[in-house]
């Protein structure tokens, strides 16, 4: 919408006057303005002229289509979001401890982060498991291990999110029958796993199977959850991945939702209907530190995603049309060093996330760039949220930067350049397509590539890096994950295996094998039974990995 | 100036998923004029080694993320060492924390670039073998 004339005649004198008399003795900092996407930003926004037809088609009511204003009517004036602290490391006996002392400081719900063999489908004994074990996340070769994991954790009470993708339905099973031996049904189940496989081969690198099976596996979990786990959130799509590998803000957008325009449409062709199965997709955002334009975007996806819902794939039910959506901080924008300058940054993607309307939150811990958290940090970071919710009166009133001329024309600006990729990409032939010819790997590099390159030639600006160096020493009393963890599992596998009715295992196995062979049956039940059984993770993946193949990476560069 | 003929592995052994750094790496020594070959991510330590040879490197980069550089970097060094290769030079990067260098170097790592690192210090210590 133009300017009216009368504001834009009165805009050009501010510029010839006011402006140029200021500049022509105070020059402004830099030739040019733009936000951490690189992108210009105006010396001053101006309000677009205003008709009720279009506040209404834009931005609407909270709770009401096209969502850009929130998902809730109340937002956090009805219930705050979700304090989840994404945490796990070495043994299931250890990360039960973390999980504990982070439910007792008040966090709200859990989060598991696994180790990278159990991500990839591995046992602790295996080869490829070497080094590894514990590292990132908390090892789990067995059902065995999840019992342990959640030991004293009332699965009734708390919602958990797991980061398992390429084995979610492993988990999701090992989750279901630990449950089960608590007494627990599974409708009264609430979680998310993140079961995003394309973001997977895009970004993260925990793929497994090729996409074929791999959908096929995330559209049986659809499918089983809308009957048996009405509550669990079947899927977290995921842009957090993209944005640390090196993407701006409106292509982690675009190509978030783009991969959930992917899986609407595995589904429909599974022969699910959209209102059974859209209402419990989840997002998963990153919160960088410009501050406006990540508050912009959080904005802008909302909005996109409901049009694409109502639009392309006819919804009816409002839930489907609702992007929820989780985020964490920025981990890459952290740096190693002068660690304490990340509680600022983090405090500031804090803020972003909440000014956004997000359901839930992890807040990264200062020490991120150098290892794992200790206790003391990821309390710290805890505190920030609290510090938020509690003090800040952000939480008072709904989508409050709403009408501020910059959020809203950053707000624009993102929808643009997020519908023009998702164009691109469909002339491509949808998302699978452009994963495979490297498309969607390419344009996160250039942006990657051009990020380091300004960071080395000063002109981005990072604090502690590039300017305001220091000499200091390195952070002490770092956590560190015992290497021996991998003898201790190991040793706990082999005698697991000793102990289980090795028969059973056997059958449950070819009957999984069996299902991975048609294409009509649905492998969770199946799966639930290997788990059931105590049949490991890595022999439950080599069985889909002889049926299914293996994903070979798209090398860009 | 960079040899127009040193030739550069970058390679991500282990199983993490981070290569924003290794791909950097990789292209900014290719425009600084070097060859460079990159493996893609989840190799192991046998596959690099055996690129390594294949493609006559004088350099192997290292890059891992996820912990498991104290026991995947010397078997990387070992196999090289093993296949007659002990020529080819070592470097390591990634999230690395301090007190774990001094062993890397003793088992035959040449350098450890951590986060923050300029390409001019990898550079520099291409060329002169100085630096970390």
């Amino acid at each position: 919408m133009p300017l009216p004339e009368e504001l834009k005649k009165q805009k050009k004198d501010w510029e010839e006057t006011t402006v140029r008399k200021v500049i022509s003795r105070y020059p402004e900092l830099k030739a040019e303005f733009v936000t951490g996407s690189d992108k210009p930003v105006e010396r001053l926004y101006l309000p677009e002229s205003f008709s009720v037809e279009e506040y209404l088609g834009k931005q609407g009511f909270p709770g009401r289509y096209p969502y850009t204003r929130g998902v809730q009517p109340t937002m956090y004036r009805g219930r705050l979001w979700t304090m989840r602290q994404y945490a796990g490391f070495g043994t299931a006996e250890e990360s039960n401890q973390r999980y504990r002392f982070l439910l007792e400081q008040g966090q709200t719900g859990l989060s598991v982060a696994f180790d990278l063999p159990t991500q990839i489908g591995y046992d602790s004994d295996d080869p490829r498991a070497e080094g590894e074990v514990g590292k990132v996340g908390v090892v789990v070769d067995t059902l065995r291990d999840m019992e342990i994991l959640f030991d004293g954790i009332p699965l009734d009470k708390i919602s958990t999110s797991m980061t398992i993708n390429a084995p979610a339905a492993i988990l999701l099973a090992m989750y279901i029958a630990v449950a089960e031996k608590k007494g627990i049904g599974k409708d009264k189940l609430r979680g998310t796993i993140q079961n995003d496989i394309l973001k997977e081969y895009i970004a993260r690198g925990t793929y497994i199977f090729p996409p074929a099976p791999s959908m096929r596996l995330i559209t049986d979990v659809f499918a089983y959850c809308s009957r048996e786990v009405p509550q669990w959130n079947t899927i977290s799509i995921s842009g957090y991945h993209i944005r640390e590998a090196g993407s701006d803000a409106s292509q982690e957008v675009a190509f978030t939702l783009a991969n959930g325009i992917e899986y609407v449409r595995a589904a429909l062709k599974a022969g699910l209907s959209v209102d059974d199965f859209a209402g419990r997709l989840s997002f998963f955002f990153n919160a960088h530190n410009d501050l406006l334009e990540e508050v912009a975007k959080f904005r802008a996806a909302r909005r996109i995603w409901a049009r694409i819902m109502k639009e392309r794939f006819n919804a009816t039910d409002p839930k489907s049309m609702m992007l929820r959506f989780h985020t964490q901080t920025g981990g890459s924008t952290l740096t190693a060093q002068q660690p304490d300058n990340n509680i600022v940054r983090v405090a500031i993607q804090a803020l972003a996330a909440v000014l956004g309307g997000t359901q839930s939150l992890h807040t990264n811990s200062r020490e991120e760039a150098l290892a794992l958290p200790a206790e003391e940090s990821v309390r710290l970071a805890l505190r920030t949220q609290q510090v938020l919710a509690y003090e800040s009166g952000v939480t008072s009133t709904v989508d409050p930067l709403a009408g501020s001329y910059c959020v809203e024309a950053l707000t624009d600006r993102i929808e643009l350049e997020v519908w023009q990729y998702i164009d691109r990409i469909e002339a491509l032939g949808g998302m699978v397509p452009s994963i495979l010819k490297g498309y969607v790997q390419k344009q996160i590099q250039e942006a990657a590539f051009r990020t380091q390159k300004d960071i080395e030639k000063g002109e981005r600006v990072v604090v502690g890096i590039n300017k305001f160096q220091m000499e200091e020493k390195r952070p002490e009393n770092l956590l560190r994950v015992d290497p021996a963890i991998r003898q201790v599992q190991t040793d706990k596998l082999s005698q697991l295996k000793r102990s289980r009715n090795s028969s059973h295992v056997q059958d449950s196995l070819s009957a999984l094998r069996q299902g991975a062979k048609q294409d009509a049956v649905n492998l969770l039940p199946l799966i639930l039974e290997t788990v059931r059984e105590y049949a490991t993770l890595g022999e439950i993946c080599q069985v889909l990995r002889d049926e299914f193949g293996e994903h070979k990476e798209t090398i860009v560069l | 100036m960079p040899s127009k003929k040193t030739r550069i592995l970058i390679a991500k052994p282990g199983l993490d998923g981070h290569d924003r750094g290794a791909k950097f790496i990789a292209r900014t020594l290719r425009d600084e004029g070097y060859e460079v070959i990159y493996t893609g991510i989840r190799q192991t330590p046998e596959a690099i080694v055996q690129t390594a040879i294949q493609e006559d490197v004088d350099f192997v980069g290292l890059s891992l993320l996820s912990g498991a550089h104290n026991e995947l970097f010397p078997r990387v060094v070992d196999l090289l060492k093993e296949n007659g290769a002990e020529d080819i030079k070592v470097i390591g990067g990634g999230i690395i924390p301090e007190e774990d260098i001094p062993l890397l170097k003793e088992k035959g790592v040449q350098a450890v670039f951590g986060p923050g690192t300029s390409t001019e210090q990898i550079v520099e210590f291409i060329e002169h073998g100085s630096g970390r």
